[in-house]
């Protein structure tokens, strides 16, 4: 059955949100994911960025027991299941902190940072936390 | 142009709170629209009345307060944010059995989705934060 805000068309942008901080250390990263959530409702055109500490967000095998805080990398693998599969990562900020897309907990496409640059070029709405 | 605004940052902590409240200004006496003003992160203190900076300081959330009844603005602090940071309206205080709220004049409270219809409703969003 169709939500109610499903039920009218209204207009789609391409909102990019570009996470660019550690997952720990403060919380830009869980509210960015939290508002990243909350967009799938709207049908929007939504694409994801990591880049500098934020590649971090999504390396594989996180364990938060020692600092008390809730490991919410499992909810990047969710994103799937809210039609929000377009996950890019910048190619520089991941292999200047030696990861590789292997390193990464759900599938992502590596963009250096001149491609990802036309690519925001082409945004309506950018988010950046 | 009709714009949208994210500040995502805390009042006296961080430039990026006076540089919203300064662009807004700016962009009022420019003549353009302000869609909505959207407090997210430690932007949603911004709304706290219960601040009291230094009276020879300046008081941002009294301009922000000033601004929404001058220009009719809509002010709107991310409840999920705020809850975490103790920014509450009578409303949330009453349903969260806290003793008080402490909301500022012109702001409300509500869900991020007013974030994403900011950004679909306006020309330009654009974000001060970090």
């Amino acid at each position: 059955m169709a939500e109610p805000w499903e039920e009218e068309e209204g207009p789609v942008k391409k909102f990019m949100f570009v996470n660019r901080k550690a997952p720990y250390g403060t919380i830009y990263a869980l509210e960015s994911l939290e508002v990243v959530l909350i967009s799938a409702a709207f049908d929007q055109d939504v694409s994801l960025v990591f880049m500098d500490d934020g590649v971090y967000q999504l390396k594989k095998g996180q364990d938060t027991k020692g600092i008390g805080m809730k490991n919410f990398s499992p909810t990047y693998r969710a994103l799937e299941g809210y039609d929000i599969e377009t996950l890019y990562v910048e190619k520089e900020s991941m292999e200047s902190r030696g990861l590789s897309a292997d390193d990464m907990i759900v599938p992502v496409e590596v963009l250096g940072k001149d491609e990802l640059t036309s690519l925001m070029e082409e945004q309506d709405v950018l988010l950046s936390f | 142009m009709k714009l949208s605004i994210l500040v995502n940052e805390g009042p006296y902590q961080h430039q990026a709170a006076d540089s919203a409240l300064q662009f807004v200004k700016a962009a009022l006496e420019k003549g353009h629209e302000i869609f909505r003003v959207f407090f997210y992160h430690d932007g949603v203190n911004n709304g706290t009345r219960f601040a009291i900076p230094p009276q020879d300081d300046r008081n941002i959330t009294v301009e922000w307060s000033k601004l929404a009844e001058s220009h009719k603005l809509d002010l709107v602090v991310c409840i999920a944010a705020a809850q975490r940071r103790g920014i509450l309206d009578e409303n949330e205080a009453k349903r969260q059995g806290k003793s008080g709220d402490n909301i500022a004049p012109g702001f409300r409270i509500s869900g991020l989705g007013q974030l994403i219809e900011a950004g679909i409703q306006a020309e330009r969003l654009v974000v001060f934060g970090d």
